[in-house]
């Protein structure tokens, strides 16, 4: 039997269980998120954490070293140390930390403290270069300024959606009228087409790419926005087919036997009664795939290549990942840009997402 | 009578003339139909105008242009005698999937075994050599054991993290939120991952202060020197690319098993409870055998996913250090080296582990439907 205590105590250790897996699950996009907002110089220097409140040490005096020989053990406020010591930082007898900043000559004395700071220095710019292309001012560490040219991921953005809403609902409509003729018409071949939408349902996209991309490039469509809904399509297909037959095959019969029987084409039933019952599957595989395009990158990568005008975000987040340290100010908010519009989707239309899931978990 | 034979022949006339333009109007529709999507095709193509214009044409040529083809292929079938209407109209509705599964997914998978047969430019016949390189060469032998990795361990971690979570969440409070936040990173791509976990796994000098965050513990809190984690210490820095997949996939093992986990009839809980069972015992006694079936789909599911797995790998090391996989070699093979050969024959390497989940499926298939 139950003693309440213990199994509060249960709920306890399950709460917090979850709690604890939840938290460090989200703590890299916390990470991206707080580094979008900082500035650039402090993103190369440190960690995004610093942005909090955290015990450091801060350097409260400095002077030259006037008198002393780096060459040999040194006593500075009362404590003796090597060069190499103190250019690691040596413990003060008040709790403080003494740093020798420089080289052997060229350097100054820091006394530092513990306490309480953060780098808050937080900054929307690294917003405006990757969206509007701003122009900014950096200052290198000689003192010296330069202005950067920022990086104009609007142009991406409007690529993504040119490629993703149209590879979104072409697969959609195009599956949907399949699923209606295996599900409600008889033809020879029936059988057996179905048979290879089921096979096709695992096979791997780089199977294609090679033939097709030959295919585009002798019918000098490759690089247009036409070539990627298709190849889209193509690779999409067998899943919606399968889910939306699955749906549109349950439909309730008399409907649409009345509906036949009043002499309604199938073509008409198939717009005024299997569309509009049909909007929860459609719907949950619509966003299935909207995530899946948008969020694509190999198959932007092999037919969009290196049209740079056609770029969708993810190869212009990839190209700038490439870029080393330089520009990792501009991947923090790119990137975070880039997930906003997948991550609304997700949050607005949860419930069909999850449920377009589960329908398809049914086949591997 | 002469009136019932003039009659007769201005019907026949007219009747002729009815079937022509009916003809004439068949075949003109379709193909004004195709001009306009001609017109749009070369506009986007060529056009200078400004870029949202181009996107929002095309949108609507896009969308609207397979809508229009299938409402003109439909009237047309449609104006066709009965019978034949009867007999086209099936394939007017299952035509184009049909036709676009086979360009783009049937044919392929003949003409790339067909290339896997060729050397690298595709102009000779030269048997099996790729096939003895894709299975000997030392980079491949790499590859392998990268994939088996991945598959071993990315599959367990996902599917074990899916099921904690489900499993955890279905008691708490809390569930929803948990849920979603789990579920979260599925929303992002794979390279806006690598970007994320670029934040994780970066390192600096001794010198400098960390700001990757790995890094900031290995070095702040446990003392230990810098590392390159997905650089160094191969094979283990596998790993740390393995952890960015499970991370963002752990969350459609989680919704899955959630929904198998509510379907378990509570009255077997309630019994096991009731016989005095401790909730690990339940757990495995009663939920697990019940979600087998569930178990299985996942798992399959997540193999296949993880087997194809190129954005990441290709992301945050390229494939060096040792991290290249089966999609990442074929990349190479054929983009970078220009190999047809040699890439069709990866591929085709790739299609044929996942030949065994066709099968299954066929098999399923088989059973369940009344088709």
């Amino acid at each position: 039997m139950d003693a309440p205590g213990s199994k509060r105590i249960f709920r306890w250790v399950i709460n917090g269980a979850l709690a604890v897996i939840v938290i460090v699950w989200s703590i890299p996009t916390v990470g991206l998120f707080v580094s979008s907002f900082r500035d650039r110089e402090e993103i190369a220097r440190t960690g995004w954490w610093t942005v909090f409140p955290h015990r450091e040490y801060v350097t409260t005096e400095t002077y030259a070293p006037e008198g002393l020989d780096p060459n040999g053990p040194m006593t500075i406020e009362g404590v003796t140390a090597t060069f190499e010591e103190f250019r690691q930082g040596v413990p003060a007898a008040d709790g403080g930390q003494i740093l020798w900043v420089g080289n052997k000559r060229n350097g100054r004395i820091e006394i530092q403290e513990r306490q309480w700071a953060y780098f808050g220095n937080l900054t929307l710019q690294n917003y405006g270069q990757v969206l509007a292309g701003k122009e900014v001012e950096i200052r290198r560490p000689d003192g010296t300024t330069r202005t950067q040219q920022g990086d104009n991921l609007t142009g991406a953005f409007l690529n993504s959606v040119a490629v993703a809403v149209p590879a979104t609902v072409i697969p959609i409509l195009i599956a949907a009228f399949a699923a209606y003729g295996f599900a409600w018409m008889n033809f020879p071949g029936r059988r057996t087409l179905f048979v290879m939408v089921v096979a096709l349902l695992v096979v791997p996209l780089q199977i294609s790419l090679i033939p097709i991309l030959r295919d585009y490039v002798r019918l000098d469509i490759n690089g247009t926005f036409l070539a990627v809904w298709l190849a889209h399509t193509g690779f999409g297909l067998p899943l919606a087919t399968y889910l939306l037959y699955n749906y549109i095959s349950q439909l309730p019969r008399d409907i649409l036997e009345s509906a036949f029987v009043d002499g309604a084409s199938h073509f008409v039933v198939f717009r005024r009664l299997i569309l509009p019952l049909s909007v929860p599957a459609l719907a949950s595989f619509a966003i299935f795939q909207f995530l899946w395009v948008w969020n694509d990158y190999l198959v932007a990568l092999v037919f969009i290549g290196a049209k740079a005008d056609s770029e969708v975000l993810t190869q212009r987040l990839a190209g700038l990942i490439g870029s080393k340290g330089d520009d990792w100010h501009l991947l923090t908010s790119g990137a975070f840009i880039t997930m906003l519009l997948p991550l609304l989707v997700f949050f607005a239309l949860q419930r069909f997402f999850v449920r377009g899931l589960l329908a398809g978990s049914v086949k591997g | 009578m002469a009136t019932r034979q003039h009659d007769t022949q201005v019907s026949i006339g007219t009747r002729v003339l009815g079937a022509l333009g009916r003809v004439a109007v068949s075949i003109l529709v379709p193909l004004l139909a195709f001009g306009v999507l001609r017109q749009g095709f070369i506009f986007l193509r060529d056009a200078d105008a400004p870029k949202w214009v181009i996107v929002l044409v095309a949108i609507v040529w896009g969308v609207g242009g397979v809508a229009m083809l299938y409402a003109v292929a439909n009237w047309v079938v449609e104006r066709l005698p009965g019978r034949a209407t009867k007999h086209l109209q099936p394939y007017v509705f299952v035509g184009p999937a049909a036709a676009i599964l086979i360009w783009y997914l049937a044919l392929p998978t003949l003409r790339t075994f067909w290339a896997s047969l060729q050397d690298a430019n595709s102009f000779e016949f030269v048997g099996l050599k790729n096939y003895v390189y894709a299975f000997t060469d030392r980079s491949m032998l790499v590859v392998f054991r990268n994939n088996l990795m991945w598959v071993v361990i990315g599959t367990l971690f996902s599917v074990a993290i899916g099921l904690l979570v489900a499993v955890l969440a279905d008691r708490s409070r809390f569930e929803r939120t948990a849920k979603a936040l789990i579920f979260l990173p599925m929303a992002i791509s794979f390279v806006g991952a690598g970007v994320i976990w670029n934040f994780v796994y970066e390192v600096r000098d001794t010198a400098d202060p960390q700001i990757g965050l790995l890094n900031a513990f290995w070095v702040g809190w446990f003392g230990g020197e810098p590392q390159a984690w997905t650089a160094f210490n191969q094979p283990l820095n596998n790993l740390f690319l393995i952890l960015i997949v499970v991370w963002l996939q752990s969350g459609f093992a989680m919704v899955l098993f959630s929904a198998a986990i509510k379907g378990v009839p509570t009255e077997q809980l309630e019994a096991a409870r009731v016989d005095g069972a401790s909730e690990l015992q339940t757990f495995f006694r009663v939920v697990i055998p019940a979600i087998i079936g569930t178990i299985l789909t996942v798992t399959t599911t997540v193999v296949i996913f993880t087997l194809k797995i190129f954005d990441v790998v290709w992301v945050m090391t390229g494939g060096q250090f040792g991290t290249d996989v089966i999609a990442t070699q074929f990349f190479r093979q054929f983009f970078v080296a220009g190999n047809n050969g040699r890439g069709s024959a990866i591929a085709i390497v790739l299609l044929v582990a996942v030949i065994p989940v066709m099968i299954y499926n066929l098999g399923q298939f088989r059973q369940r439907e009344t088709f």
